[in-house]
């Protein structure tokens, strides 16, 4: 249950941003790498307990997931890696670099119009 | 009114971890999170490079489990200061707890310290906790499916250590398979073949931990 961390470190980004501009968040879009994923259920449950009491209250957070990508050594292409069958798609070669898993991003809040 | 902001959730456990980081930088000591299922054979492991690099390399150990301090005890027992975190259920370390722990443990006069992690292969690859180097354990009897289930915590090892290898005659376990994923999720993985309770292998884990250590 790494979320409840993770969701208490997003709440305070929201209110921080919330506070900024002196408007309510309604909802925002978090998005997460394939290495570090986030389960949607169990952060929204952690941020909807942490939440309380705060301007985030009742908020509901949007997890996108970003796929794992790789770069062919053989013929360049950048394709999103399949770990249960690992191939590049363009020359079926298996010789590939990881590209950095994506991070944990607050990617956009919605804030209730004035 | 939507607000796009793309910025980067830059938690409380990263922030520890960057000054950990320092700190171990300045202090010129190699800060190594160790980190397997339970019962993989982590702590026999770290006794036995202990014992075998007495003299040779100054070791400390911090050891994370949800209760019991049994592991920073058998530590003790080789002569080396352990330090035990009681996580109190919570199912991996993180970099602030990891910070409490150096407050006592003498690092600068450590050449490396382990940070033997709560036995788990999901929660703890999520949490940085300032090492320079990551250590999976990985043992025969677990079985080799584990590289493909847990992707994420072999992805982001500097090394594996396959260990029990005496028990090689009498488990399934298929070498070649793991290897083959393991190199699949991260090329450049350093991969040693070990048992940590005879010796088997153990000196190429010594040498990469010296050569690591000397950088």
């Amino acid at each position: 249950m790494h979320e409840a961390m993770i969701a208490q470190s997003i709440l305070e980004a929201i209110i921080q941003e919330a506070a900024e501009r002196g408007l309510r968040p309604l909802r925002a879009r978090i998005s997460c790498g394939e290495l570090n994923p986030i389960n949607d259920e169990a952060v929204n449950f952690a941020f909807e307990i942490a939440a309380r009491g705060t301007a985030c209250e009742g908020m509901r957070l949007e997890v996108r997931h970003v796929p794992l990508r790789a770069t062919c050594e053989s013929c360049g292409h950048t394709f999103e890696f399949d770990i249960y069958s690992p191939a590049c798609p363009g020359c079926g070669g298996a010789d590939f670099k990881m590209n950095p898993d994506a991070p944990l991003l607050l990617e956009e809040i919605e804030f209730e119009d004035t | 009114m939507k607000v796009s902001l793309n910025k980067k959730i830059l938690s409380k456990n990263e922030e520890c971890a960057l000054q950990n980081r320092a700190l171990f930088a300045s202090h010129k000591t190699l800060c190594i999170n160790v980190i397997s299922s339970p019962g993989s054979g982590k702590t026999t492991l770290l006794s036995r490079t202990i014992r075998d690099l007495q003299g040779q390399v100054r070791i400390g150990v911090i050891e994370g489990d949800i209760r019991t301090d049994t592991d920073a005890r058998k530590i003790r027992e080789t002569g080396a200061p352990a330090v035990q975190i009681e996580t109190q259920g919570a199912c991996h370390l993180s970099a602030e707890q990891v910070t409490r722990a150096l407050g006592s443990m003498a690092t600068a006069e450590l050449d490396v310290l382990f940070v033997e992690n709560v036995g788990n292969l999901v929660c703890p690859s999520a949490f940085d906790l300032g090492e320079q180097a990551r250590v999976v354990v990985l043992s025969l009897p677990e079985g080799d499916d584990k590289p493909i289930k847990y992707p994420g915590t072999f992805a982001k090892a500097d090394v594996l250590l396959i260990n029990k290898m005496d028990l090689k005659e009498h488990v399934d376990f298929d070498l070649e398979r793991v290897i083959e994923h393991v190199r699949t999720l991260h090329k450049d993985i350093a991969i040693f073949q070990v048992s940590a309770r005879t010796g088997l292998g153990m000196d190429a884990w010594y040498a990469w931990l010296k050569e690591k250590r000397a950088l």
